[in-house]
């Protein structure tokens, strides 16, 4: 039985205290991703501009700790970015998770790439609602 | 105390600490030999050839089914109608009486407690047949008081769905008391009985249930076969579910004039070696003893309640009462998803489950969204009790929370 943090740190923050944990109002995208297996339920929802920028963007629901702070830590990277940018680094992400992305790539999804453990968890890739970052 | 898990391969093989019962048991070596030696020693289609060998076949698969009705007391044999699972039993049950008997107007009452697969059906007999679903509500200890059995089942009930034992707070129902009520307003009552047939003896003929179902893998026996108890004037009057191979005395151009029973809801080929497995299985509990297996997991499950109950942050679901929980103990632990307490466990090489449990309306009635079970088999031990303490203990400190 070890005391230390199960998860990474980061990915602990992220659960416990997640940035971008709450509603917006009137948001341009509204998805939700559900895990039939346990019955969490994850809602995102994004602001997106005229110029096709990420404005604004949380998320509510309830769900595991790397759902949580996947969420979180992507709604960070992608906020203030185009929307073919986020769906770069979803697409980045999930190919992470399933063990085919490059060292550079993971690089490039900075905090994220904390996630990229849970490749070897292949219950939790499959499960996980990360669909919902993807914009 | 004796080691039982010298009779079950995997448990000996694997160092795993195996507290996800509820959901399967592992299989002894006599009900591997028993499914593996129909293939290799007495393989043919059962109840179709004239030569011995089929007739080997057939022999085996009819008398695991008198081995299932001395098991449960059922009055005859052909109340014994063989599925692939409790769900299948359940789902024939609806399809064929429930679809033939229930009409508008008509209601049907469905404890909160049941697993999806005593739910749904009865979700599609009342929206198929314009009958009102009612539910039978029960306390947050999981009971359910005479008054809410009285209460909601009256002279509309034409049917009653109810557990024996829940599989999330498993605690044994008062079906007595259910099938007496329904009895009165001539309501027929389906049981549930898979989460207790493998840990108490069951006495369909005493309980006057008259449906039970239940699986053959829950109870030391093989995956995919299942057991539909009927009582034989119901089941005499009921239309075939499936149709087809060997459920007809004679096909013509027009139509077909169905087998007696049982046969005549076994359509097709059936799974005679996973009879032959469950009546090892039966053969197996009647060796060890239903008296021995309910003191051992009463006695583990006291003391991981006991255990789980000290650790702050932990809940259990249900009663207080280690006696009312049949070996399942769900429980949430604040602010750690059921998930993170199962992969955590996990990691400590314990399996338990996560998620709802295939009970989503019970959980959202109890005011939980998931929760994580650990559910005990008489072959579990104190050392693997103490682990999964042990384990629980460490949780939240290893989510990043203080205490």
């Amino acid at each position: 039985m070890e005391n230390r943090s199960f998860y990474n740190e980061i990915l602990t923050e992220h659960n416990m205290r997640p940035d971008y944990k709450h509603d917006i109002e009137n948001p341009d995208y509204e998805l939700e991703g559900v895990n039939p297996s346990c019955g969490d339920d994850i809602i995102l929802k994004l602001k997106v501009d005229d110029n096709g920028i990420i404005t604004d963007g949380a998320f509510t629901g309830d769900g595991c700790a790397i759902s949580q702070a996947s969420a979180d830590i992507m709604l960070g990277i992608i906020i203030g970015k185009s929307k073919d940018e986020a769906l770069k680094y979803g697409d980045i992400f999930f190919r992470m998770i399933k063990g085919e992305a490059t060292e550079d790539e993971i690089d490039s999804l900075e905090e994220a790439s904390v996630l990229r453990d849970i490749s070897h968890m292949p219950a939790r890739v499959k499960a996980h609602p990360g669909g919902d970052v993807r914009g | 105390m004796p080691d039982y898990k010298k009779d079950f391969p995997l448990l000996v093989k694997e160092p795993t600490i195996y507290l996800d019962n509820a959901a399967t048991s592992q299989k002894p070596e006599c009900v591997l030999e028993a499914e593996k030696g129909f293939y290799v020693n007495h393989n043919a289609n059962p109840l179709r050839g004239f030569y011995p060998l089929s007739m080997e076949a057939t022999d085996i698969y009819e008398n695991a089914r008198k081995k299932v009705q001395q098991f449960i007391n059922a009055k005859s044999e052909r109340e014994i109608i063989f599925t692939r699972n409790t769900t299948e039993s359940i789902n024939l049950v609806a399809y064929s009486y429930g679809l033939s008997n229930i009409k508008k107007g008509d209601e049907i009452v469905v404890s909160i407690m049941e697993h999806h697969s005593n739910m749904l059906p009865w979700q599609m007999v009342a929206r198929n047949t314009g009958a009102e679903l009612k539910y039978l509500e029960c306390e947050a200890d999981g009971s359910v008081s005479e008054e809410t059995i009285e209460k909601v089942i009256t002279d509309k009930t034409k049917l009653v769905a109810c557990g024996h034992v829940s599989n999330v707070l498993g605690r044994v129902n008062p079906i007595d008391k259910i099938i007496k009520r329904a009895h009165d307003y001539g309501a027929v009552v389906v049981i549930d009985a898979a989460q207790s047939a493998p840990h108490m003896g069951i006495d369909v003929s005493a309980m006057d249930a008259d449906f039970l179902a239940f699986s053959g893998h829950k109870m030391f026996g093989p995956m995919g076969i299942g057991v539909l108890y009927g009582k034989e004037k119901l089941l005499n009057a009921m239309p075939p579910f499936l149709t087809g191979g060997e459920m007809i005395e004679s096909v013509t151009r027009e139509g077909a004039k169905y087998a007696e029973l049982p046969h005549k809801f076994e359509a097709g080929t059936v799974n005679a070696a996973g009879a032959a497995g469950l009546a090892a299985a039966i053969d197996f509990i009647e060796k060890i003893g239903f008296d021995v297996m309910e003191e051992r997991e009463a006695a583990l499950t006291a003391m991981a309640m006991e255990g789980l109950k000290a650790i702050p942050h932990v809940k259990i679901l249900g009663s207080e009462n280690p006696s009312e929980h049949t070996g399942i103990i769900t429980f949430v632990i604040d602010d750690v998803h059921p998930h993170d307490v199962s992969a955590i466990l996990e990691a400590d090489g314990i399996d338990v489950r996560a998620g709802h449990h295939c009970a989503q309306p019970l959980l959202a009635h109890l005011g939980v969204r998931s929760a994580t079970r650990a559910s005990i088999m008489y072959y579990n031990t104190e050392e693997e009790i103490k682990a999964l303490i042990d384990s629980a203990a460490t949780v939240r400190k290893r989510m990043g929370y203080g205490e």
